[in-house]
């Protein structure tokens, strides 16, 4: 059984349940828990529940010590470019201390950062900025894009033993889809298959799952049948599941929302090309953001991001198909 | 000259007094009153023409609004020259138009159009316009703070006594980079006056949700910086407290805090719900409007007359429709531009 609630009712829910599971969860940060009306204030009171100031430095490295005490905070960034202004404690601070004290201490906390406000939010508000984590050691990395993934992989990073970055996407945050009943956990490094194909792979990320979806769908009235993987977590990252598909398929497209050079493409480009070459008919292709800051203009923004007519693109010149008349 | 021209709003090499003349300060004057009166209304009227603006979708993108609070820009930034730099935060409107931003090519930025002052790539957030000293805004909180700094180090060391001003928040003042910024300027003595408009909220939480430090201007004394606190609806107040500083500053002090007591009268951005503003007073404040004060102010003084207050608002709004009409007409731009755009070129 299952129900339908929006993204981010999925993230909150799965928060919920586990401070209702475990005590030692925490919620704290900006702009939440304002009103003594709000829902988890009265659920769960004022020592596990608070709002901060706008002290992103403060908030993780709190959320830190807090862990190493034996707590699991969920710290509450908004934006996920808050996050840079503290980038000491989410890259080199907490995400060291396990391997520094030869495994005597662990960090689990969760920080949870929005992500790509493409909406005229301008030049410090819409970047896929998940790509610059991929590679730090101790730092897991959750992008979910349907409202189960967000539920599930939020349940797993609260549970987990180290810090995970959480990127909600903004412009999913209303929409809506079937989450599970009940207990919902979304195993880390296990990629979902989103739909099945046979001609060609496409590999997407958090909020570019929808345009390759969207791109997929069109195609398949054109008789031609693409995979769509969404990784899900990109740190861990699950390799094996895209070299199967590759493997079966023979072609591969890449769509991410981040800088081409930031990008998740750009790693799994680069793994596939070492481990799969064998299987390739074609090159791999991206389909990025341009190496830019994105416009507050609509016509700019649009001509920076991805879009489906570009996987559409990508797809035929990998395919050797001769475009659509559009 | 020193390095890039963007960041030297001095101008351009050959012109290293600005060329701009001094707008004064010191004591308020009728013509200074009628001054102040009309850049409040200029930001009343433009503010109160974008609301709508933005809920019909002519205007893209995140649009916060300043009524209530033109008094502070107003008192301050028509008393700066065009070579003494302004840094705003992303409430910035008010700030941009008192600081001579023309008001069709700021519309025109909002609409995302051609024609605006930043060919609509940087929108409300981040409006720069170098010609007249305004070095943009950031939708960071506290982000540009030590940007004035360098500013006001560069003109020393420019050999020019240029202050430069950053508008900043009460929220701002919780972050790390406040505290490293006000002590680097009281180290180094620089005349960078910070002009914090404390309007209770940071974002969508109160202040007391926020610090147990009653005034921002406390926060100065530990760095040994001077400070006051006025009341931010008073133009005339906000006006005379920054012409002291500014002349201080003028003649080669160091750093200045001023913070100034305010309320905006709507969301933190439109379309903000504002569930949590019930508590927040607005009649109370209503009842202290900048501009009607300044109206009751100038007749007790003499400055202007109730005709010229009317006269006032009307130039404003005819001024808005203006710019309506200039934004509407302009372009969207090339969207190929941030090829060009992402590095500057050496």
């Amino acid at each position: 059984m299952s129900h339908v609630i929006p993204y981010i009712a999925a993230i909150q829910e799965a928060i919920r349940e586990e401070m209702e599971r475990d005590e030692r969860v925490l919620y704290f940060g900006q702009n939440m828990a304002t009103s003594p009306e709000d829902p988890f204030l009265k659920q769960f009171g004022p020592d596990r529940v608070r709002v901060t100031p706008i002290s992103e430095t403060a908030e993780i490295g709190m959320a830190t010590g807090a862990a190493v005490a034996g707590y699991r905070p969920v710290v509450e960034l908004y934006m996920a470019e808050f996050l840079l202004v503290a980038t000491d404690q989410v890259v080199n601070e907490g995400t060291r201390f396990h391997f520094m004290s030869k495994g005597a201490v662990s960090v689990p906390m969760v920080m949870v950062a929005g992500y790509g406000f493409t909406a005229g939010w301008a030049g410090q508000h819409t970047g896929s900025i998940y790509g610059m984590f991929m590679g730090v050691p101790g730092l897991k990395v959750a992008l979910p894009s349907t409202p189960a993934d967000a539920k599930g992989l939020m349940t797993t990073a609260i549970r987990d033993d180290n810090p995970v970055l959480f990127f909600q996407n903004y412009l999913l945050l209303l929409e809506e889809g079937e989450v599970p009943d009940g207990e919902h956990a979304v195993p880390f490094g296990v990629a979902d298959v989103k739909r099945s194909g046979s001609d060609l792979t496409l590999v997407a990320t958090g909020y570019a799952v929808h345009t390759a979806l969207g791109a997929a769908e069109s195609l398949a009235r054109r008789g031609v049948s693409v995979e769509v993987i969404d990784p899900r977590t990109i740190a861990p990252l699950d390799v094996d599941t895209i070299l199967s598909s590759v493997a079966r398929t023979g072609h591969l497209v890449l769509v991410d929302q981040a800088t081409r050079h930031s990008s998740v493409a750009a790693v799994i480009a680069a793994e596939v090309a070492e481990l799969g070459f064998s299987s390739l008919e074609a090159p791999i292709s991206m389909v990025t953001a341009l190496d830019s800051s994105i416009a507050y203009s609509k016509p700019v923004e649009e001509f920076v991001l991805p879009d489906e007519h570009k996987v559409v693109r990508a797809v035929e010149a990998s395919l050797g198909l001769a475009p659509a008349s559009s | 000259m020193a390095g890039g021209g963007t960041g030297d709003p001095g101008g351009g090499a050959g012109d290293p007094g600005g060329g701009a003349e001094d707008p004064g300060g010191g004591a308020l004057d009728a013509a200074a009153a009628e001054r102040l009166l009309a850049t409040m209304w200029r930001i009343r009227a433009f503010e109160e023409r974008l609301e709508p603006l933005k809920r019909s979708s002519m205007v893209h993108g995140l649009t916060h609004l300043s009524i209530g609070q033109e008094a502070v820009a107003a008192g301050v930034c028509t008393q700066l020259r065009d070579d003494e730099p302004v840094y705003s935060n992303h409430r910035a409107n008010g700030h941009a138009l008192a600081k001579g931003v023309d008001m069709g090519k700021l519309l025109a930025e909002l609409m995302g159009r051609a024609d605006g002052c930043c060919r609509g790539l940087g929108g409300s957030m981040h409006v720069v316009d170098v010609a007249h000293g305004f070095l943009g805004a950031t939708g960071v909180v506290g982000g540009n703070l030590p940007f004035a700094v360098g500013s006001a180090l560069a003109s020393r060391l420019l050999g020019r006594a240029r202050p430069a001003v950053v508008f900043f928040g009460d929220g701002a003042a919780q972050t790390g980079i406040f505290a490293e910024t006000v002590n680097l300027a009281s180290l180094w003595q620089v005349p960078v006056v910070f002009v914090c408009e404390n309007n209770g909220f940071a974002e969508f939480t109160p202040r007391s949700a926020h610090t147990r430090v009653e005034r921002v201007s406390d926060l100065a004394a530990p760095f040994c910086v001077a400070a006051r606190t006025v009341d931010g609806n008073d133009v005339v107040e906000v006006h005379g407290a920054f012409a002291d500083a500014l002349s201080q500053a003028r003649a080669g002090s160091g750093p200045y805090l001023l913070e100034c007591l305010t309320h905006r009268l709507s969301g933190h951005y439109v379309g903000d719900p504002g569930g949590y503003r019930a508590a927040l007073e607005d009649e109370a404040w209503r009842a202290r409007d900048p501009i009607a004060r300044l109206v009751r102010q100038a007749a007790a003084a003499g400055w202007f007359d109730a005709e010229h207050a009317r006269a006032a608002e009307a130039a404003a709004r005819d001024e808005v429709e203006a710019a309506v009409a200039f934004a509407l007409g302009s372009p969207f731009p090339d969207p190929s531009i941030p090829a060009e755009l992402t590095y500057a070129r050496s």
